[in-house]
């Protein structure tokens, strides 16, 4: 029954590879959807056993890794953690699907049928890595999804951004897998097993390294290191906003709602074990508060409607990390999942606009479409409202949960820094509803300045800071402005200026789904403080304690329980409090959009021009890539082309082979200088080796 | 029957014998045989190999020595005796069609390989130091002819003379090493050397012994710095003959320098070689600088290469940097980690030297990044099998290739050699960016011009399947190869004549 979910779209994923191209669209992409559905179905069968039945549900499938006496099996386990998130995968995943049926239906039948055969081979490794019993287990769908990402960002692999975009997210998060890998060899030579519920019970048995760096700390730093690769957090960012480049569909399904949170469901998989190593949650709390700031700061003035979400994607994971880190892990799962629902939406209604805009991307270039596209610039407004904190849409609950998680917990290995995570928190909270509202005004607010590529430049928009003049039309240096296939293929239909057409049903359906969903998503994790119930957190609890039954076949296994998180029920007021503050804060972000790019746009200009230094920084993302590309990238390519053996393998071999063709048709000649010239050096350094060895061994 | 053999003997030998018998009646049907039925030569070496490995069934399973105590008939002869094989068959398949755009004569070029294959065979059932020779004599001067032996060809031509002069250099310095040996123990044999040696024998001989058989068989497995020939020799060579080059003579003389260091030097691994820095050392000292070496600049020099056999060459050495580990680490566990790594390593690196192989057609020798530019729109099957090679020689689950790094490492964690592992893992994480690279390529198309399409023959198609299959199916179920490879690696020191561990 298990197996069945992700066997599903792999089936789909199997029959689309191969026939795909021979088939119609409508049956290539119905199948795709038919199967999303379907495991949607089995999942919700499954989840609703589990809640329920208030157990996990296990199915081992064989023995995969053998290793001696001990066997890791390949399993599959569905906990309430796995429940939620094998809904959400499958969920959301299913109406991301449907959405793409309008939004690809320009491409051929057989780049059609490649693009659902590689979204449902991504939802199959989703899947697998959601439920997962053990680390490698997890890891094949850990690398499988990195693989389709890779696959889907360079869909339009003729366009050499795409294709760098790809590449890059895929080098990157090798980085992390480093960390992945590392970090599970440890805890298997260490715990001698890989099994979720072994590990933590192996650590349970531990006492926490509170004042120590011991195994725990040093294998839970190599998996946030994973975390940090798959999850797009500092210092491993930098591949998701390239990762653009990709169909918009994809953007939603992978790069916010599903795969980058895999670093977020990884730790709390293995709370127990992160609970005992204090110093690692007080680092996952440290660079998911500073990952939120910066992503969020660099949002604030981006102009490519997509990069603006992407770093909003990054700033909400930090939230998500600073919960773990606070060991709020239901605080940090409530927020996953409500997240997944707002920023789908927000990123298939940007889709929408590109869609209708013939591939502009650039906000500059926007304006007016609120009359439109109603119904792309309503559910837009929900997304935003929701994802701004503004009560009672579910972002309010799940950020707040956070936010007050934040303020209340105890201290941190002595260090109580916790009011200033906290502040930061809500710095980026006002953040997050400035530049979401500026994307919404700046999009389908104000004057129309799509249909007006002739246009002279305004002057407003000469700004210092801006490393291209903002002309409508031109492709900016720095941002892809064009939808990669919209650019070429929908020009010819749209972009007539006054009709526009709004999303076609494919596309609007899924939109209303998720705009209700962003709606009511919350209302599942209501706190106590204002009459709710919480239930999520309730439910969720049990996947982030070692199980009673699990313990209690280990005799060994003394339970070292981890300290709850403290129950907020005495905290009424202070809770209060806090929310009437994140609801005041959400406010005065709106507030602060709409005076700088609803009512007065020249202000925003103005500033951007008082505090030119720190726009350029901004808008040039701190630099990072620059940074990131001298200080590795460019040392490792000199090592390549310049290191000692390439001295040789140029210098020598492309000599002896020059001079092979200068001696043209004297085959001996050619032997000779072979002989006389490479060889004898070859030799010598054969000769050198042994020299070495034998001088390193007389020297010592 | 000369004195000290037994018919069994000649039973336990029937692998071999097949083989030789198969080498001679090749060449006889390459003379017989009109030239219109020259492709009957590569099925007929085929069937050869098949043959050899029935006649390998009688060994499984068996522990003993014969021959007067030269050669042993144990689970790691036969595991290698597996390997070798199957990459002969494998190689053998992916020829006929080269051979004729190469205009290469295939009578002796099947009659090499079988000659190869007899070489590979000694060298991985040889238990004295004289066997072993002569085994990797049979096969190197096999190498030597079949790199060079696209006559027209200054590459080709090239390579075989460096490799001939290298390889003369270094098995000079192996056999010095050997006599060395010899004369410190009285014997050649590796079970009276591994219990007459103590430490302090000999003085500075035995570790000066030991670092000559490390460079000598370092220069075999391409180890660096004793890597220059390879990507000259792996570039120069025929596209099959540099697949079989990579795989075969690479497993066997790692196979060889597991019986001579494992079975051979046993007690000097750890320490009794002297000290550096205060610390006592042991040969596994030298393994351990030869792997660190050895991946790190064959990673660091694929990445810029633009030539793809050039790039598998180097690739190839930071392979054997990988498996270099799994020595280091020593233990049963490590050995078996060895021997599974080389026998997915086969697999994946035939795979890939087969797409090679595909790509060279009329005027064309397809061996560029750039030839493989919009593989995939021509080629789809070729292009998905090739991504899931070049993914797995990544170590990417859930290919075989991940497999074969999980096991190399955690032996190594397990040893204690925790930064040997950091550094393999930073290794293959490096490595994926050239593997990446060639993905794009193939992903790549000018619309332009759609580079036309070329067909496959059958048997480099079967290749493909084969090793497609082998290098899917040994990530998802690698459960009964470990099984074998951890028998074989227990056998390697327990031959019951050699009483050692």
């Amino acid at each position: 029954m298990l197996v069945l979910i992700p066997l599903l779209p792999f089936a789909g994923f199997v029959i689309n590879a191969f026939v795909g191209r021979r088939l119609s669209k409508t049956v290539s992409g119905g199948l795709a959807c038919l199967v999303m559905v379907a495991a949607f179905l089995v999942a919700a069968i499954t989840g609703w056993t589990v809640i329920s039945g208030g157990h996990a549900i296990e199915q081992t499938l064989f023995t995969w890794l053998p290793s001696g006496d001990l066997q890791i099996p390949f399993a599959l386990r569905v906990d309430p953690l796995a429940t939620v998130m094998i809904l959400v995968v499958t969920g959301i995943g299913a109406l991301i699907h449907v959405y793409s049926i309008g939004y690809m239906h320009e491409e051929t039948d057989g780049e059609y049928a490649r693009y659902f055969s590689y979204l449902n081979l991504f939802a199959s490794f989703m899947l697998v890595l959601v439920l997962g019993a053990n680390f490698p287990v997890m890891f094949i769908g850990w690398e499988g999804v990195g693989l389709c990402s890779y696959l889907l960002i360079g869909f339009w692999f003729r366009k050499k951004p795409a294709a760098d975009a790809g590449k890059k997210a895929f080098v990157v998060n090798r980085i992390g897998d480093f960390g992945f890998i590392l970090g599970m060899l440890l805890l298997f030579a260490s715990f001698h097993t890989l099994d979720f519920q072994g590990v933590a019970l192996a650590a349970a048995a531990r006492a926490p390294e509170t004042a120590t760096f011991g195994l725990m700390t040093a294998a839970t730093l190599l998996l946030f290191l994973g975390a940090t690769g798959k999850s797009a957090q500092i210092p491993l960012y930098v591949w998701l906003p390239d990762a653009m480049e990709g169909p918009t569909p994809v953007s939603a399904l992978i790069h916010a709602a599903t795969m980058v949170t895999a670093g977020v469901y990884m730790i709390a998989r293995n709370a127990v074990l992160f609970s005992h190593a204090p110093t690692t949650l007080a680092v996952v709390a440290g660079i998911g508060v500073a990952t939120a700031l910066m992503a969020g700061t660099i949002g604030l003035v981006q102009n490519d409607i997509k990069r603006v979400l992407a770093y909003s994607t990054v700033s909400q994971l930090g939230y998500m990390f600073l919960a773990m880190g606070m060991g709020a892990y239901a605080a940090g799962i409530f927020h996953l999942y409500t997240h997944a629902f707002f920023k789908a939406l927000l990123f298939l209604g940007s889709g929408a606009v590109i869609h209708a805009l013939a591939g502009e991307q650039d906000l500059r270039n926007m304006g007016g479409l609120k009359k439109a596209l109603p119904v792309t610039y309503w559910t837009f407004l929900t997304g935003a409202i929701a994802i701004a904190g503004v009560p009672p849409l579910s972002g309010f609950f799940s950020k707040d949960e956070i936010l007050f998680r934040t303020f209340t917990g105890t201290a941190v290995n002595g260090w109580n820094g916790r009011p200033l995570l906290w502040l930061i928190g809500i710095v980026t909270s006002l953040l997050t509803a400035t530049y979401m509202f500026r994307l919404v005004f700046m999009a389908f607010h104000g004057e129309r300045r799509h249909d007006a590529p002739a246009a002279p430049v305004r002057p407003e928009e000469e700004e210092p800071g801006a490393p291209v003049p903002p002309l409508p039309g031109p492709v900016y240096s720095d941002l892809p402005a064009v939808d990669r296939t919209h650019g070429a293929t929908h020009a010819s239909h749209a972009h007539e200026g006054a009709h526009l057409h709004d999303a076609p049903p494919s596309m609007a359906i899924p939109l209303i789904v998720l705009a209700i969903g962003s709606i009511v998503a919350g209302f599942i994790g209501v706190p106590h403080a204002i009459w709710g119930s919480n239930r999520i957190e309730t439910f969720l609890d049990p996947s982030f304690e070692v199980s009673r039954e699990a313990a209690a076949t280990e005799p060994g296994a003394p339970l070292v329980d981890v300290p709850p998180a403290a129950e907020p029920h005495e905290d009424t007021g202070r809770e209060l409090t806090l929310m009437a503050v994140s609801t005041g804060i959400a406010f005065a972000g709106i507030g602060i959009a709409m005076y700088f790019w609803l009512r007065n746009r020249a202000a925003s200009d103005r500033m951007a021009r008082r505090f030119a230094a720190l726009h350029r920084l901004l808008l040039n993302k701190y630099y990072v890539d620059e940074i990131y590309d001298a200080a590795v990238v460019q040392p490792i390519r000199l090592l390549s082309t310049s290191g000692l053996w390439k001295g040789v393998d140029v210098g020598i071999i492309d000599g002896a082979v020059n001079g092979v063709g200068l001696s043209v048709g004297a085959g001996s000649r050619g032997l000779r200088r072979a002989q006389t010239g490479s060889v004898r050096t070859y030799a010598a350094s054969l000769f050198l080796g042994v020299v070495l060895i034998l001088g390193w061994y007389l020297w010592r | 029957m000369p004195p000290g053999f037994s018919s069994s003997d000649f039973y336990y030998l029937m692998p071999e014998l097949v083989i030789t018998a198969g080498a001679l009646l090749v060449l006889a049907l390459d003379v017989l045989l009109p030239r219109a039925w020259e492709r009957v030569l590569s099925w007929v070496t085929v069937a050869v190999i098949l043959g050899a490995g029935l006649a390998l069934v009688p060994s499984a399973g068996q522990n003993l020595t014969i021959a007067r105590d030269l050669v042993a008939i144990d689970g790691f002869a036969t595991f290698f005796k597996v390997l070798f094989l199957v990459a002969a068959a494998l190689t053998v398949l992916m020829s006929p069609r080269y051979l004729t755009l190469e205009n290469v004569h295939p009578g002796e070029y099947y009659f090499l390989v079988l000659c190869a294959t007899l070489g590979m065979m000694f060298m991985a059932g040889g238990v004295d130091l004289i066997t072993l020779f002569i085994g990797l004599e049979t096969m190197a001067v096999s190498f030597y002819v079949l790199t060079g032996i696209i006559r027209p060809n200054k590459r080709s031509n090239e390579a075989a003379i460096k490799y001939f002069v290298l390889g003369a250099f270094s098995l000079g310095l192996l056999l010095y090493g050997m006599s060395i040996l010899y004369g410190l123990t009285g014997s050649t044999h590796l079970r009276v050397i591994a219990t007459s040696l103590v430490a302090g024998d000999g003085g500075l001989l035995l570790p000066f012994a030991v670092m000559l058989l490390v460079a000598g068989i370092g220069f075999k497995i391409a180890a660096v710095p004793f890597h220059m020939w390879a990507p000259d020799v792996y570039e120069g060579a025929p596209t099959p003959i540099t697949a079989f080059l990579s795989v075969g003579s690479k497993a066997a003389s790692f196979a060889m320098l597991l019986r001579i260091f494992v079975a051979g030097l046993p007690a000097f691994r750890a320490d009794g070689l002297g000290t550096a820095w205060g610390q006592p050392f042991g040969w596994g000292a030298f393994f351990y600088v030869l792997a660190v070496v050895t991946m790190t600049v064959g990673n660091l020099a694929a990445l810029t290469q633009g030539n793809i056999k050039r790039l598998l060459a180097y690739s190839s050495i930071a392979h054997a940097g990988y498996i270099l580990i799994g020595i280091v680490a020593g233990s049963t566990r490590g050995v078996s980690a060895a021997l599974v790594y080389l026998m997915i390593y086969a697999f994946m690196q035939l795979g890939a030297f087969a797409v090679v192989v595909m790509l060279r057609r009329k005027d064309i020798i397809g061996d560029e990044l750039k030839d493989l530019t919009g593989l995939y729109a021509t080629h789809p099957g070729a292009a998905i099998a090739m991504l899931v090679f070049m993914l797995s020689l990544g170590g990417i689950p859930p290919t075989a290739g991940f497999m074969g790094k999980f096991w190399v490492f955690g032996a190594a964690i397990d040893a204690g050699y925790v930064w040997l592992a950091v550094i393999g893992v930073l290794n293959s994480a490096v490595s994926l960016y050239y593997y990446i690279r060639i993905v794009v390529f193939m992903w790549i198309s000018e619309e332009e011009e759609k580079s036309a399409a070329f067909g496959i023959s059958p048997a480099v198609a079967t290749v493909l399947a084969v090793t497609l299959a082998m290098t899917v199916l040994l990530g998802i179920y690698p459960r009964l190869l470990f099984d074998f490879a951890q028998a074989s690696a227990a056998s390697l020191g327990s031959v019951p004549s050699l009483g050692l561990r």
